[in-house]
C-alpha cells in the first residue's frame, strides 16, 4: 500500500479502543495504568492507530546512533498480531501487558514470535541472522571494540549452538523455551523490565 | 528528544525483552524510579486564571521552570496551587507547548514581551515551531535593529564630549557631527557653500560669453574672465584642501579614513587643480590636462556629506549591488546576441550602418532601452523582425530588477525616516517623562523639610506623615540613611546650580547644603561636572584607598542623578536612572535623589543612556567593596 493511501486512511480512520473495562480484563494493567498509557498513545497518534512508518520513526528516536528501522519493522510485525498493517491501542496494550506483566513463558513465547519472521513455527538461521543483524545495525558505526562484519554471523552461530538441541538447523518453540529456562542469565534479565510502567 | 517520545519510552524498554535471549552478558539493573507513578492533576493559577494539567505533561521538559523543581517556589500552600504573577494569555501558549510539543508565537503580541515570558519560564526560543519561526525571527530582527538605531543615535547625538579628549578627537567629532558646536556648523555651511560655488563656476565657465572687442567668435566665459575664474577655483581648492587635511589630521584611524569613499572623492576633487599647476604649458599634456578637469565635477559628490538623501541613494545602490549586477549581465548578454543577429541580418544591404558587430551594439542598446534615436535603422525584413524582438525583450529585461531596487530604496528610506522621526519624538517624550518624574522626586526633599519642621512641631509632621504611604516612608528613610552615611545631603536643582555658578573649579565646602563641588582640579580641568570625569573619578576611588575624606570626593554625583521613579506602586518604582546629562553648569534640569537599582533593560524607560555610575562613589567611600559596573549600585528597594 502506498503512502498516499495510508495518509488518507489515517485522516479518515479514527479508531477507538474498546472500553476500559474490557481492556482491563484482557490485560494485566490496572485502570489507571491504562489511562496513562492511552493518554500518551492518543497524544502521539490522535487517529488512534500507528502505522509502520510512524512506528519506525518513534523507535528510531531512541537509537540515534544507528539504524533502527529494520528491527522496528520486525517489532511492528510482532505487535501487529492481526497483520492489519497498523497497530491499534489494543495491540499495543496487549503486547505491553505480556512484556511487562506476563509470565516467563508468555514473554518467551512473544520473543519467539518476534524471531520467527515468517511465522512458520521454526526459527532458521536466516531469520535469526536477519534479526541479529538488525540489532547490530542499531549500534551504528562507532562502537568499541570495532564491529566486525561477521559479528552477527558469529552471534547467530553461538545462539544456535545453544538453542538447537537436536541440531536440525531450526529452533522450535519448545527447544527455545527449554534452552532459555536453562539459562540463568536470561531468567534473571526477564525480571528486570517489570517496573517500566 | 520530543516530548511525545518520552511517552513511548516504556514501550521501547518493554520491547527490549526481545533482545534477552540473544544477549551474551547479563543486563544491567534498571534505574529505580522512586517518583510517584500515579499521575496527578496540577493547578496553575496565573494571575487569577486557573489552568490544570497533568503532572506528566509538565515533566516532559525537565529543564524548564514548570518541569523542574523550580516551580515549587511558586507553590501556594494555602490554596494548593502554583501561583504565577504573569500574563495569562501568554501562559496559554507556554502550556500548549508542554501539551503538544510545539511552541507557537502569537502574532499580536509584542516580541519583547514574549521573549521575556519565555525567559521566565526557562524555554529556549529556538524551539518555536517552523510555522511561527520565520515571523518570530523577522520581528525580533526588526526590533533589534530599532534598538540598535536608537542607542546608536543616542550615543552619537547626545553624548557629551569627554573632557579630556584631545583637540584631535574634538575636531573629528565636529566634522562628523556638525550640530555639536557652532564652529562646526559654520564650517559645515561654509564648505557647502563653496562646493556649490565651485560647481557653478565649473558650469558657467563653459557658457559662451560675448567676445571682447576685436574678436568675432563667441568665447566661453572661462577664457574671457580667466583670471576671475582662476581665483575662484583657487579659493575653493584651498578650502577643500584645508578641510581634507584637517579631516586627515583628526581621523582616529588615518588609513581607514584614506580608504573611505568620501576621502577618495575629496582627493579626486582637488587633484586636477594641483596637477594643472604643476604641469607645463605644452601641447601634448594639455590634452590630458583637459581630461583631468572633468574630474572637477566630482566635487558635486562632496554634497553627500551634506545631504542624507544622497547618502541613502548611494547606500541603496550598494545594497542592491547584486540586482544591478544581474541587470548588467543580462543586458550584456542580450546586447551581444541581438547585435550579432542584426549585423548578420543587415550584412547584405548597401550603405548599411551596421558596419560591424560592435557598431551594432549601439543600435541594440538604443533599441532595448526604447530610446530609438533613429541614427541606425534596419532595412531588411529580417532585420526589422529581429529589431522588433529586440525592443520587446529590452523592455522585459530592464523591468525585471527594477522593482527589487525600488523596494530596497523604499525600505532604507523609510527606515531612515523612521529613525529621524523617532529621534525627534524622543526628545519630546523624554521631556514629558522628566516632568512627570520631577513631581515624585521632589517628594524626598519635601520629606526632609517636613522632618526639619517636625523636629520643632510634631503636629504638622503627623499631618504630613499621613499623606505618604508606608512604602514612601521606608524609601525616604533609606535615602536619609544614605545622606547620613555619606555626610552629604540631597538638594534641588536651583540650589545646586547657584552653587555651581559661584564656583568654577575649587575646593569649597559649604556646610549648609553641603554641596562642595569638589571635583576639583585633580579630576576635571575642563568644567563643571561632566560625566566621564565622574566616572573616572569613581574608578580612581575604587582603585585607590579612598578614605572617607570629605574633601576630594565627587559627591556631585549624588546630585546629578534623577530618580526615574515611576509611581511607587509599580514593580520598577525604584529604578532610578542616572541620567547623564551634560552638566554645563546650571543648565540642565537634574534633581537629586539617586537610587539606582539594577534593572533589566526592558524595564527602564527610554532615558536609558547607560546608567550613571554616579552613586557609586558615595557608596564606595564607605564600603569599597562594590565593583564598578554600570548596574551594580545596589540599594535594594526595601
Amino acid at each position: 500500500r502506498n503512502k498516499a493511501d495510508d495518509d488518507l486512511e489515517m485522516t479518515m480512520v479514527c479508531h477507538r479502543p474498546e472500553g476500559l473495562d474490557q481492556l482491563e480484563a484482557q490485560t494485566n494493567f490496572s485502570k489507571r495504568e491504562l489511562q496513562v498509557l492511552y493518554r500518551g498513545f492518543k497524544n502521539e497518534c490522535p487517529s488512534g492507530v500507528v502505522n509502520e512508518d510512524t512506528f519506525k520513526q518513534i523507535y528510531s528516536q531512541f537509537f540515534p546512533h544507528g539504524d533502527a528501522s529494520t528491527y522496528a519493522h520486525y517489532l511492528f510485525n510482532a505487535f501487529d498480531t492481526g497483520h492489519t498493517g497498523s497497530i491499534k491501542f489494543e495491540d499495543f496494550v496487549t503486547a505491553l501487558s505480556i512484556l511487562l506483566r506476563g509470565s516467563v513463558t508468555e514473554k518467551l513465547q512473544w520473543t519467539f514470535n518476534l524471531y520467527d519472521i515468517n511465522r512458520d513455527g521454526y526459527i532458521n538461521k536466516e531469520e535469526m541472522t536477519d534479526i541479529v543483524r538488525a540489532i547490530y545495525d542499531m549500534m551504528g558505526k562507532y562502537t568499541y571494540p570495532v564491529l566486525k562484519t561477521d559479528a552477527p554471523k558469529q552471534h547467530v552461530d553461538a545462539f544456535f549452538q545453544k538453542m538447537d538441541k537436536n541440531k536440525d538447523g531450526v529452533v522450535t518453540l519448545d527447544e527455545f523455551l527449554l534452552s532459555c529456562q536453562e539459562d540463568e542469565n536470561i531468567m534473571r534479565s526477564l525480571q528486570l523490565f517489570e517496573n517500566v510502567i | 528528544m520530543a516530548a511525545g517520545v518520552a511517552t513511548w519510552l516504556p514501550f521501547a524498554r518493554a520491547a527490549a525483552v526481545g533482545w534477552l535471549p540473544l544477549a551474551k552478558k547479563t543486563m544491567p539493573k534498571p534505574p529505580v524510579d522512586n517518583s510517584s507513578r500515579s499521575d496527578e492533576i496540577l493547578y496553575l493559577n496565573v494571575s487569577g486564571v486557573r489552568f490544570q494539567t497533568w503532572k506528566n505533561t509538565l515533566d516532559r521538559y525537565p529543564d524548564t521552570l514548570l518541569g523542574s523543581s523550580e516551580k515549587e517556589f511558586f507553590f501556594n500552600e494555602d490554596t494548593e496551587e502554583y501561583f504565577f504573577d504573569r500574563d495569562h494569555e501568554m501562559f496559554r501558549h507556554i502550556l500548549n507547548f508542554y501539551r503538544t510539543g510545539k511552541l507557537h508565537y502569537p502574532r499580536h503580541e509584542c516580541i519583547q514581551a514574549f521573549d521575556e515570558e519565555l525567559a521566565f519560564y526557562g524555554i529556549v526560543p529556538e524551539i518555536i515551531g517552523d510555522c511561527c519561526m520565520e515571523e518570530y525571527r523577522d520581528r525580533k530582527k526588526e526590533n533589534q535593529e530599532r534598538l540598535a538605531e536608537d542607542t546608536e543615535a543616542n550615543e552619537v547625538m547626545d553624548a557629551p564630549l569627554p573632557p579630556d579628549s584631545t583637540p584631535r578627537e574634538r575636531l573629528w567629532r565636529a566634522f562628523e557631527n556638525p550640530h555639536t558646536s557652532t564652529m562646526a556648523l559654520v564650517f559645515y555651511y561654509v564648505t557647502g557653500f563653496f562646493i556649490a560655488v565651485s560647481v557653478i563656476a565649473n558650469v558657467v565657465e563653459t557658457v559662451p560669453c560675448r567676445p571682447p572687442e576685436g574678436r568675432v567668435k563667441d568665447l566661453p566665459c572661462g577664457e574671457k574672465y580667466q583670471l576671475a575664474f582662476f581665483c575662484m577655483d583657487t579659493a575653493c581648492v584651498l578650502i577643500f584642501t584645508f578641510e581634507y587635511l584637517m579631516r586627515l589630521f583628526a581621523a582616529p584611524s588615518r588609513c581607514k579614513f584614506m580608504r573611505s569613499v568620501m576621502s577618495v572623492i575629496d582627493v579626486v576633487a582637488i587633484m586636477p587643480y594641483y596637477i594643472g599647476l604643476v604641469m607645463p604649458e605644452n601641447e601634448d599634456v594639455s590634452g590630458a590636462f583637459v581630461t583631468l578637469r572633468v574630474f572637477r565635477v566630482f566635487r558635486i559628490f562632496k554634497f553627500s556629506r551634506h545631504s542624507q538623501g544622497l547618502r541613502i541613494l548611494g547606500y541603496t545602490l550598494k545594497s542592491c549591488a547584486s540586482e544591478l549586477g544581474f541587470l548588467l549581465f543580462s543586458l550584456t548578454m542580450a546586447i551581444i546576441i541581438f547585435a550579432t543577429v542584426m549585423f548578420y541580418a543587415e550584412k547584405g544591404t548597401k550603405g548599411s550602418t551596421f558596419t560591424s558587430i560592435p557598431a551594432s551594439f549601439w543600435y541594440t542598446i538604443v533599441t532595448m532601452t526604447t530610446l530609438g534615436y533613429g541614427d541606425m535603422v534596419p532595412n531588411t525584413i529580417a532585420g526589422k523582425i529581429f529589431g522588433s524582438i529586440c525592443s520587446l525583450s529590452g523592455v522585459l529585461v530592464i523591468a525585471l530588477p527594477v522593482p527589487v531596487i525600488v523596494s530596497n530604496f523604499s525600505r532604507i528610506y523609510h527606515q531612515n525616516q523612521r529613525a529621524d522621526k523617532r529621534r525627534a519624538q524622543q526628545k519630546v517624550r523624554l521631556a514629558r517623562i522628566r516632568m512627570a518624574k520631577k513631581g515624585t522626586t521632589n517628594a524626598f526633599l519635601q520629606y526632609k523639610e517636613d522632618r526639619a519642621l517636625g523636629d520643632r512641631d510634631s503636629d504638622s509632621t503627623a499631618l504630613c506623615v499621613k499623606n505618604r504611604s508606608a512604602f514612601e516612608h521606608q524609601h525616604h528613610h533609606l535615602l536619609h540613611c544614605l545622606e547620613k552615611t555619606t555626610n552629604h545631603e540631597f538638594t534641588d536643582e536651583l540650589t545646586y546650580s547657584e552653587l555651581c555658578m559661584t564656583e568654577s573649579v575649587g575646593f569649597r565646602t559649604s556646610r549648609s547644603t553641603s554641596l562642595s563641588s569638589q571635583q576639583g582640579a585633580q579630576n576635571n580641568p575642563t568644567g563643571c561636572c561632566p560625566r566621564r570625569a565622574r566616572r573616572r573619578a569613581a574608578m580612581r576611588l575604587a582603585n585607590s584607598t579612598a578614605s572617607v575624606s570629605r574633601g576630594s570626593v565627587q559627591e556631585l554625583d549624588t546630585l546629578h542623578v534623577k530618580t526615574t521613579s515611576i509611581p511607587p506602586q509599580t514593580r520598577s518604582s525604584l529604578n532610578a536612572q542616572a541620567d547623564d546629562l551634560k552638566l554645563n553648569c546650571g543648565e540642565q534640569d537634574f534633581t537629586a535623589a539617586i537610587i539606582s537599582i539594577p534593572t533589566p533593560p526592558a524595564n527602564t524607560p527610554d532615558e536609558s543612556l547607560p546608567p550613571s555610575p554616579a552613586p557609586i562613589p558615595g557608596i564606595l567611600r564607605n564600603t569599597r567593596a562594590t565593583a564598578y559596573t554600570h548596574e551594580t549600585v545596589k540599594i535594594s528597594s526595601l
